[in-house]
């Protein structure tokens, strides 16, 4: 029997699935290839609840007077739609697993700068999420994602209190992750990996921890501040009081605002992988790229007055905000551009990794012009507040965010598992989600425009066909989004087992094997290429 | 050198690191990044604080008088001991003193404590007063007679912010007495060396920074009342 | 322009600029979608991998693309950003001698009332052609007012005016949505606008209208509250007069001057203590809680014209 062949048979080597047995091994532990699987589960579970919000609003939808559901409970579906899908599946998603999985193989380390601290911040994420779990259980929330006052801080009756606490909690998870990534790049790359060598992953997953760092306290003093008020009614957002309910909005948005380059940086980064590797190219323009996520993550900041043109308002303050705003999408067209131009004179592959992010380039296209509409003052002053809004955000975050974690994990999961999956139907997964995707969102662009206010649990009846095309979309899309579970699962009992780099991509992650070992790496490595060293002449021979 | 020098070296070295500068410097950039997300958390408050003051000048002018300033400002000076022995003890420990770092660490504890306790006193005091917004509002006499030109519900939103912030300050220095709790069980143990006292240093950074915090609420709070 | 089918009626004086700019930004986002995705298409095809080991060669990128592929929307998105705000800023303003009508959404209903005092609920008569002022609160929790046709919208708060204009360019009925998430049957907080010919306009106001403006009856609550008391015309009283003050500077205590607006009056009304005219003393009672929303809208209109040389209210508004 050889044993000294290329590829095993069977995994008789040791690696961090194999390397310890038990509970205690999964909830105790501080690999955090281990704490990122622990992710992987609970999003997923989150991602089905808020789907299941999702399902059942689409449902009741097709009817203008309400097809499912009395108007309240409506309303706590599309709140606690918005809170899981934002808190528990958005912002974790692709930094909590991907980025916990890859950050410290990248950097070629054995682990992030702070293990213990890491794991911590799972246990926080599970206290929000029950937390919040409690509250849609014991009665729901009513009051929108955005809990404007004083509606939320004296009006609304519902468990505002619970889901407070349960996002104020998560916060620490997302600050915590934040700040374990911005230590690790900076303290723990390996010898010769200089910041221009960096995978572009690396870059988007820090821009995207400076977010989190900034942004999420401010966040969680203003989710205090309303918590205190809906309890104590002490008056700080409410007018009856001598409070300001806009003053909560100014502090909602400063970080809610950040926080969608939170969802979309760490995509970007994935994107960035996935076309270098299937098109075995170094990517085009790679330090504008690694700029333009920092210019993001900056600009983000400043920005956050947009979705407030319509409160009354000062017009100058709506100038600057509307001027900084389109800045902002400056450095996202310069990365499409350069992701398109990488495909030029590349050596294209259609594996299922390729064709999210080629999804992802379109739908995110789409979304961010969609985003102009939205700054200029003059049209948003019409489409505020509409299914236009809607549209936009879903673009962004679903056609956008979501296929690119769902590129990630098609791409790293033989590195993560150890296994392949079947890639046909990968393929026409990642086409029923594309197609079911558009169907779903694009009619809602033309009901906005048509003057259909968002948030609304019945509608004049010359809404209802767009409505029902969106609902039977949204059909096709929870379809497509229900054949990845089935294969990915499957692979991990039948699927062909992976060798230590399947794609041929560069990366120190795929210089060890599938899956890692614990420690990551037998020996640190020394890293003496740039990135994406994909070309005959830069390419060691495989 | 020595097995016991290599020990006191590679003692408390974690895994994923090479060595123990790189630890340290991960350490340290830690905590301050720890630091700039509590300043947010704080900003965010503060930033409504200074609204609310721009906008109700007079009624916090009116709040500002109900406040004990020897009560404050005796804290203020507790809190400024406290970061001195704080110091002194991350000293003591760099210079491998273990009986000192206890000591100072203890006298730490104790000066935190008397904060605290002041502050339980203020606390109260406001009851006695019945200036506690929503749980106990019904200032009579002189805190009338001082809130009322202002307006007694923009008043109100005074000592929100009063409770809010010196609320908030002080979890946090309940936080800090547990950590110190912890540093002195572990400096006891001889757990810290001229080599590796990290934790004593990380511990010092943020009882610093809560100190700090302090140093900006003492004058927002209790001098804006201008009467000295 | 014609409407098409996905767009809403063109009803106002704005409507057709804001839908030349919206239609703008949709054939941008059309032309750089189609773009992208072809090109993209194309390259997928042209360079597909022909065999296992292709090893293209390495391209790190070019200066003077990314001075192109940033100058160009650059280019783009300032022209969207001056187009859009000079639209905006000229919409900001209502044109001088616009009719002005109050507007309280509450819970889930639009509460109006026009100059001549005629009240509405959930709908709204204006006149064709004529600029029309909206001068909104709210009694509760935040609102929007919002009307599609119009191309207009703008939230509704408590506590606080905000306003917004239009001038109705269509007779018909156009829908009125609240767009501000507000609670339960927020999606029911709906109602008309109801332009009609002027004409038309006029024999429905005298229809059902009370035999008092919105003035007069803001003059009624303004004796039964006991103003004049100290109010005096000539400022001798308790009180600083406020004849003619609409709309003037006033110096307050603190040093500090003010306007004297719809907000300064409504607050006065409400926190009497918060601004005290310079050389008087805060001994005004608030009237919170003792004036209705309608009321404390009445006095305000009474307030405005309040010791100005005008028509009477019933001919005020025609040119």
């Amino acid at each position: 029997m050889s044993t000294a062949t290329l590829e095993p048979r069977v995994h008789a080597q040791r690696n961090y699935l194999n390397d310890d047995y038990g509970w205690k091994s999964w909830l105790f532990t501080r690999d955090h290839k281990r704490i990122a699987l622990l992710y992987l589960v609970s999003i997923t579970f989150f991602f089905m609840i808020g789907g299941s919000f999702a399902v059942l609003m689409r449902i009741h939808l097709v009817e203008p007077q309400g097809a499912l559901v009395q108007p309240e409970t409506y309303n706590k579906l599309f709140t606690l739609h918005g809170i899981v899908m934002i808190f528990f599946f958005l912002i974790p998603s692709i930094p909590a697993v991907l980025g916990n999985f890859l950050v410290p193989l990248m950097v070629g380390a054995r682990d992030l700068a702070f293990p213990r601290l890491n794991l911590l911040s799972w246990y926080i994420y599970i206290v929000g999420g029950l937390f919040t779990l409690y509250s849609a259980i014991a009665g729901g929330v009513d009051t929108g994602w955005t809990f404007y006052t004083p509606y939320s801080s004296t009006y609304s009756n519902t468990q505002v209190t619970a889901v407070a606490i349960g996002v104020f909690i998560t916060g620490f998870s997302s600050i915590l992750t934040g700040l374990n990534f911005i230590v690790t790049i900076h303290k723990m790359r390996a010898p010769g990996l200089t910041w221009f060598r960096m995978p572009l992953f690396l870059w988007a997953m820090y821009a995207t921890s400076i977010i989190m760092v900034l942004g999420t306290p401010v966040l969680a003093i203003t989710i205090f501040l309303l918590a205190l008020e809906h309890l104590f009614h002490v008056g700080i957002f409410s007018p009856a009081l001598g409070g300001d309910p806009l003053l909560f909005q100014h502090l909602f948005w400063f970080y809610s605002h950040p926080a969608v380059y939170i969802m979309i940086l760490p995509a970007m980064g994935v994107v960035s992988e996935i076309i270098a590797c299937f098109a075995r190219k170094r990517i085009f323009g790679y330090r504008i790229v690694a700029f333009s996520s920092v210019a993001i993550a900056v600009l983000g900041f400043l920005v956050w007055g947009h979705h407030m043109f319509v409160t009354g308002q000062s017009v100058y303050a709506g100038l600057i905000f509307s001027l900084l705003s389109f800045l902002v999408a400056i450095p996202s067209a310069i990365k499409v551009f350069n992701w398109t131009a990488t495909l030029y004179k590349g050596s294209i592959s259609y594996d299922a990794p390729m064709l999210y992010a080629m999804g992802f380039i379109g739908l995110f296209t789409m979304g961010g012009l969609t985003g102009l509409f939205l700054a200029s003052l003059a049209t948003d002053v019409h489409l505020n507040g509409t299914y236009f809004i809607v549209a936009h955000f879903h673009y962004i975050m679903v056609g956008g965010a979501v296929m690119g974690y769902l590129g990630g994990i098609h791409f790293w999961w033989p590195k993560i598992s150890g296994r392949k999956y079947p890639n046909g139907w990968a393929a026409l997964a990642a086409a029923i989600i594309f197609i079911g995707f558009n169907l779903t969102f694009f009619p809602q662009f033309v009901l906005g425009y048509l003057g259909m206010p968002r948030r609304y649990a019945f509608y004049p009846a010359e809404f209802q066909v767009l409505n029902v095309m969106s609902s039977a979309g949204a059909t096709v899309l929870g379809v497509g989004y229900l054949i990845p579970l089935v294969y990915l699962i499957w692979s991990m009992r039948y699927g062909p087992i992976a060798e230590s780099n399947p794609w041929g991509a560069t990366g120190l992650e795929w210089k060890t094997s599938s899956p890692p070992p614990t420690e990551n790496f037998a020996e640190i490595p020394v890293v003496t290429e740039e990135a994406y060293a994909y070309a005959a002449e830069e390419a060691a021979g495989d | 050198m020595t097995d016991a020098e290599a020990h006191g070296q590679l003692a408390g070295l974690a895994h994923q690191f090479e060595d123990l500068e790189q630890q340290q410097e991960a350490d340290a950039l830690g905590i301050w990044l720890f630091l700039v997300t509590e300043i947010m958390f704080f900003g965010g408050l503060f930033a409504a604080y200074a609204i609310y003051r721009w906008l109700y000048f007079s009624a916090f002018q009116g709040g500002s008088h109900i406040l004990d300033i020897r009560l404050g400002a005796a804290n203020t000076i507790v809190l400024l001991a406290s970061s001195l022995t704080m110091a002194l003890s991350v000293r003591s420990a760099q210079t491998g003193n273990r009986r000192a770092t206890v000591t100072f660490l203890i006298a730490t504890m104790i000066l935190g404590g008397t904060f605290l306790g002041i502050k339980g006193v203020e606390y109260n005091q406001k009851f006695v007063e019945h200036v506690v917004p929503s749980l106990d509002w019904a200032p009579e006499g002189q805190s009338l007679a001082r809130l009322a030109p202002g307006g007694l519900d923009h008043a109100q939103i005074y000592f929100f912010f009063y409770f809010a912030m010196t609320g908030l300050h002080a979890l946090h220095m309940i936080i800090g007495m547990a950590l110190l709790l912890w540093l002195v069980l572990r400096a006891r143990k001889g757990d810290f060396t001229p080599h590796y006292f990290a934790p004593v240093e990380v511990v010092g950074l943020y009882w610093h920074f809560v100190d700090i915090v302090w140093i900006f609420l003492f004058p927002l709070l209790y001098l804006i009342g201008g009467r000295y | 322009m014609q409407s098409l089918p996905f767009q809403p009626e063109q009803a106002s004086s704005i409507a057709r600029s804001v839908d030349e700019l919206y239609f703008f930004l949709t054939a941008v986002t059309l032309f750089f979608t189609a773009l992208i995705f072809s090109i993209i298409f194309y390259f997928m095809i042209k360079y597909r991998r022909r065999s296992p080991d292709e090893r293209p060669k390495a391209i790190q990128g070019s200066f003077p693309l990314e001075v192109l592929w940033t100058a160009i929307p650059t280019l783009i998105v300032a022209v969207i950003f001056v187009w859009g705000s000079t639209l905006y800023f000229r919409n900001s303003e209502a044109p001088k001698g616009a009719m002005e009508i109050f507007v309280t959404g509450k819970q889930w209903m639009w509460k109006v009332e026009h100059p001549e005092g005629q009240r509405e609920i959930n709908e709204l008569h204006v006149p064709l052609g004529r600029p029309v002022k909206l001068t909104m609160t709210s009694e509760d929790v935040i609102h929007d007012f919002f009307v599609p046709a119009f191309r207009v919208k703008k939230d509704v708060l408590p506590g606080r005016y905000t306003s917004l204009w239009f001038q109705a360019t269509k007779v018909g009925t156009f829908h009125l949505f609240c767009a501000q998430y507000c609670g339960a049957f927020h999606a029911g907080m709906i109602g008309s606008i109801v332009v009609q010919e002027p004409n038309e306009y006029e024999s429905w106001l005298a229809g059902g209208a009370p035999g008092e403006s919105i003035e007069q009856a803001g003059a009624k609550v303004f004796q039964a509250s006991g103003c004049p008391t100290c109010h005096l015309a000539d400022g001798t009283g308790l009180g600083p007069s406020l004849l003619g003050v609409y709309g003037q500077p006033v110096k307050l205590t603190t040093g500090e001057t003010v306007t004297a607006d719809d907000a300064y009056m409504r607050e006065s009304l409400l926190l009497p203590k918060a601004k005290i005219v310079f050389g008087y003393s805060p001994i005004m009672p608030s009237f919170q809680g003792q004036m209705t929303e309608e009321q404390l809208n009445d006095v305000v209109a009474y307030l405005r014209v309040l010791g100005k040389a005008q028509p009477k209210p019933k001919e005020e508004g025609k040119k």
